[in-house]
């Protein structure tokens, strides 16, 4: 494969990554959420195993089979349980409608490849073109915490970030040590354990998952 | 090998080991307490032996444990100056462990004293180690230790609204001005190695260092108010009357004896060690604060009728006097005259010594008066030495020696203090020249008011008749108690009338510190002579005026009682009324009065008289008199800086909304400008 091909390639997984980005921006169900969040995962799987061949780093293939069982196959199945023990039906609502929240994320999307810019002019690999990309999909990532309510999306939002500051690793810089690696791919299963144990205090104790509910912990003047 | 660092790191090990292990005798309190507080004076005795040998001979020793953070581990020094502090701490450490074998006995079947051992021991051993520490690290760490365990001694009997409330004032106080010492070391570390390297941390290293004025005087000034903080100086006092009423005596004997002495050991090793350059401005406002703590501590106390506030309210006098000491060696050595500088230092750390002797001695006697009465109001009090006579003569030697009134030896070190007022010669600096004969008037003043105070307190407490509940259990205190009381006692009369062995055991450390030795002049007329700087300007014997005091005494003795016939009791006159009850002898406000009346100005007093109405205003049938004196400090810095707390919290409490997604979009909108900022 030359060199050619795989930039071709990288950029087009790339792509896809902030597509699923923006789908899961835009989409309203649950269910449909997690499995873009799956999607995301296994694009940034088979880009990382590209970026492990066309490097020659062997631990970056570790990194791939982590993303993919972590995030393709053992997140979204906690998800899922979760969604299916809280009897969440409603659909996800959102503080600002989806049209505008899509603009904003345009917006970013932007700024990151201004920002990236100066970066890009400096790299000599051939994945420096989509740093842009993972810093967009972090921003989106945090985007969409911002203007979700309902506490499951939130979390989403947060795994999509995780998945954002990976794919900026792999890019910028051919993944991080595997130490470092290990160690976030434990934190985020941790973390979503603890999310799944506190939605369900949070669930017993307003009997809701919505955020907004937690306003009532403020201490009054 | 029996050096005397070893000695005292044995002395630590030996009561960090006591206080640890203290919980195992917890079921026999009585045991747990003879064993604790025997092992405590033991460790103390051993410190004060290794800091006396180490200023005698002026020893300089260090070791360096293997233990504290990596690469940062804790250097310990012992040379003249902390050896002079760990003879001070530990003397009276002794004194006062002895003390408590009969004190803490009091607590036993009122509430278990476990607590109180294991504190205590770790207080004691915190105070030693800031005085062997010798990095920054080290000594933050005991500095705390001792910040921490005087909290929970303060805290002993947590029931009471107000000692939980003097505790966390204390608290509070203290934490300021640990973050202020540490800030202040910061700065000389980083002066010193430089911000990257860590080396700086070590005393050795700032030593080393040569400070440009600008940034050694923010290391200073950090460090000044840090440890005016835990000294009490004026205004940051208030924790202190607070504090030291509400623990029990021995430990307010410790807390106002000699854990303030730390905080001057503080300034004295950051100011003449480790910072060694400094204008003369530093010394003029060490000087300045130490004048108004006197005078102001001393005006405060005569207030008081609370007895062991009022004592607290005298450390706070006493400290200041320590500064002027302390500020005038900085000044004379700013001008480049170091016999002054070693005059004016070495009266300084005389008092430092002194003080903790008599306010300790003074403070076991205020606890036995509890202990026996269970009262701290003077105004209930009267006639104790009838019942307690061995407390009512230690109490009087303690009162005359804080007095300043020879031959004890509270007049010695203020004596000195004064010499160095008089005898410098003029300043180059018209500033100074305006503060020095003020500052030795004030310094008279101060003196005066103290005596006029603790002649109020003896002649309240010991002298006339009960004013409150006739209670017939009180009796004198035991042996245990009675013996610290004494130890202090002869301590304090040796130091006054041997002055001249004190000034030149303590020659290496002036000399180490400004340059110059006292003694050559000062013991220049022998050992029986104190002369400052010469024999014609100035010159005292202890001895002499303590045979003379001898002489006269015994000669009245023997006027009065040679014929006993001579003398006999009546009845007090009392004009013809016969109804005279002991609520109408001079109590201790009136006594008071007139000094309120002319100082009324500076304090927030709130007076009130009330006459139950009555057939003829001739003859009221009841009067009501209500009077309050408050510090006005309290109304002048502290609650309006409380209320802008407060204030700022409240316009800070806007920010948080209780809404996740806000939170989410400060912490997003930061990230978006951070990263702006950083592209532009």
């Amino acid at each position: 494969m030359d060199l050619q091909t795989v930039s071709q390639i990288n950029g087009f997984l790339a792509a896809f990554v902030l597509l699923t980005a923006f789908g899961m921006l835009a989409q309203k169900r649950i269910y449909s959420l997690i499995h873009l969040f799956a999607w995301q995962g296994f694009f940034l799987s088979v880009n990382t195993a590209i970026v492990a061949y066309v490097a020659g780093k062997h631990h970056l293939y570790i990194s791939s089979v982590m993303t993919l069982s972590l995030k393709v196959i053992v997140l979204p199945y906690i998800l899922h349980i979760l969604v299916v023990k809280l009897k969440i039906r409603k659909e996800a609502e959102t503080l600002v409608n989806i049209p505008a929240t899509m603009l904003i994320g345009i917006a970013l999307v932007i700024f990151s490849y201004y920002l990236t810019a100066p970066v890009t002019e400096l790299s000599s690999l051939i994945t420096r073109s989509t740093i842009a990309v993972a810093l967009a999909v972090v921003m989106i990532g945090m985007l969409m915490m911002i203007t979700r309510k309902h506490a499951v999306t939130q979390i989403i939002g947060f795994l999509a970030m995780e998945n954002g500051l990976f794919f900026a690793a792999t890019s910028a810089t051919y993944g991080m040590p595997l130490v470092v690696e290990l160690g976030v791919a434990l934190d985020v299963l941790i973390a979503a354990f603890i999310f799944g144990i506190f939605f369900f205090h949070i669930h017993t104790t307003f009997d809701s998952l919505d955020v907004e509910q937690m306003t009532r912990l403020k201490e009054g003047d | 090998m029996m050096t005397p660092i070893n000695i005292a790191a044995t002395s630590v090990v030996l009561l960090l080991i006591t206080g640890l292990s203290a919980g195992l005798l917890r079921r026999n309190q009585g045991l747990l307490i003879r064993v604790s507080f025997i092992l405590s004076a033991l460790a103390s005795f051993m410190a004060t032996a290794s800091g006396i040998w180490t200023v005698k001979n002026g020893i300089t020793e260090k070791i360096i444990l293997p233990i504290g953070l990596p690469d940062l581990p804790f250097h310990l020094r012992l040379d003249a100056l902390s050896g002079f502090f760990m003879t001070v701490i530990g003397l009276l450490s002794f004194f006062v462990s002895i003390y408590s074998i009969g004190y803490v006995k009091g607590f036993i079947g009122r509430r278990p004293v476990t607590r109180l051992v294991v504190f205590y021991c770790l207080f004691i051993a915190g105070m030693f180690m800031v005085t062997l520490a010798d990095d920054a690290l080290f000594f933050l760490v005991s500095w705390e230790i001792m910040a921490a365990a005087s909290y929970f001694l303060v805290m002993f009997e947590d029931e009471k609204v107000e000692n939980r409330r003097a505790a966390f004032l204390y608290m509070v106080v203290a934490h300021v001005g640990a973050i202020a010492i540490l800030l202040s070391f910061g700065v000389m570390a980083g002066l010193s190695a430089g911000f990257e390297s860590f080396s700086g941390f070590t005393f050795d290293a700032m030593r080393q260092a040569q400070f440009p004025v600008e940034w050694a005087t923010v290391a200073f000034l950090l460090a000044f108010f840090g440890f005016a903080a835990k000294a009490g100086v004026i205004p940051l006092h208030v924790w202190l009357p607070e504090a030291h009423p509400v623990a029990p005596s021995n430990i307010s004997a410790l807390m106002s004896g000699v854990m303030l002495k730390t905080a001057i050991y503080g300034i004295v090793r950051v100011t003449f060690d480790l910072l060694r350059v400094f204008p003369w401005w530093w010394g003029a406002i060490v000087l300045t604060l130490g004048l108004v703590s006197a005078i102001m501590g001393v005006l405060y106390a005569l207030m008081q009728h609370d007895l062991k506030k009022l004592l607290a309210y005298h450390s706070v006098e006493n400290i200041g006097i320590i500064l002027i000491g302390i500020g005038l060696a900085m000044i004379f050595t700013s001008f480049k005259m170091p016999m002054m500088a070693a005059l004016a230092l070495i009266a300084g750390l005389y008092h430092t010594l002194n003080h903790a002797m008599f306010k300790g001695l003074l403070f076991m006697g205020a606890g036995a008066v509890l202990h026996a009465t269970h009262e701290r109001n003077m105004e209930k009090m009267g006639g104790l030495i009838r019942r307690m006579p061995w407390t009512a003569v230690f109490f009087l030697v303690g009162c005359i020696s804080i007095s300043a009134l020879p031959p004890f030896n509270g007049f010695v070190s203020e004596w000195l203090t004064f010499q160095a007022f008089l005898l410098s010669p003029s300043m180059p600096n018209q500033i100074m020249k305006l503060l020095m004969p003020m500052g030795a008037a004030l310094l008279a003043l101060t003196g005066a008011l103290a005596a006029a105070c603790f002649v109020k307190v003896f002649g309240v407490v010991f002298l006339g008749h009960s004013r409150g509940h006739h209670n017939q259990n009180i009796h004198e205190v035991d042996w245990s108690m009675r013996a610290g009381m004494m130890m202090a006692s002869l301590t304090c009369l040796a130091l006054g009338v041997l002055p001249t062995f004190f000034i030149e055991w303590t020659d290496v450390l002036s000399e180490s510190l400004v340059g110059a030795k006292l003694s050559a002049s000062a013991a220049a007329g022998g050992w029986l002579w104190l002369t400052p700087i010469a024999p014609e300007r100035a010159s005292y014997s202890g001895i002499i005026v303590f045979l003379g005091i001898l002489a006269a005494y015994g000669i009245v003795y023997v006027v009065l009682h040679v014929n006993p016939g001579k003398i006999h009791r009546g009845a007090i006159w009392d004009c013809g009324f016969e109804k005279l009850t002991p609520r109408m002898q001079y109590n201790a406000t009136s006594f008071a009065m007139p000094i309120r009346r002319i100082f009324g100005f500076l304090f927030l007093i709130k007076e009130d008289v009330q006459i139950k109405k009555a057939p003829h205003p001739a003859f009221p049938k009841r009067l009501h008199y209500f009077l309050r004196v408050r510090d006005r400090f309290w109304f002048w810095i502290y609650m309006p800086f409380t209320a802008a707390v407060f204030w700022i919290a409240r316009k800070a409490g806007r920010f948080q909304q209780g809404r996740i997604q806000t939170y989410l979009i400060y912490s997003f909108l930061t990230l978006i400008v951070l990263l702006l900022v950083k592209s532009l």
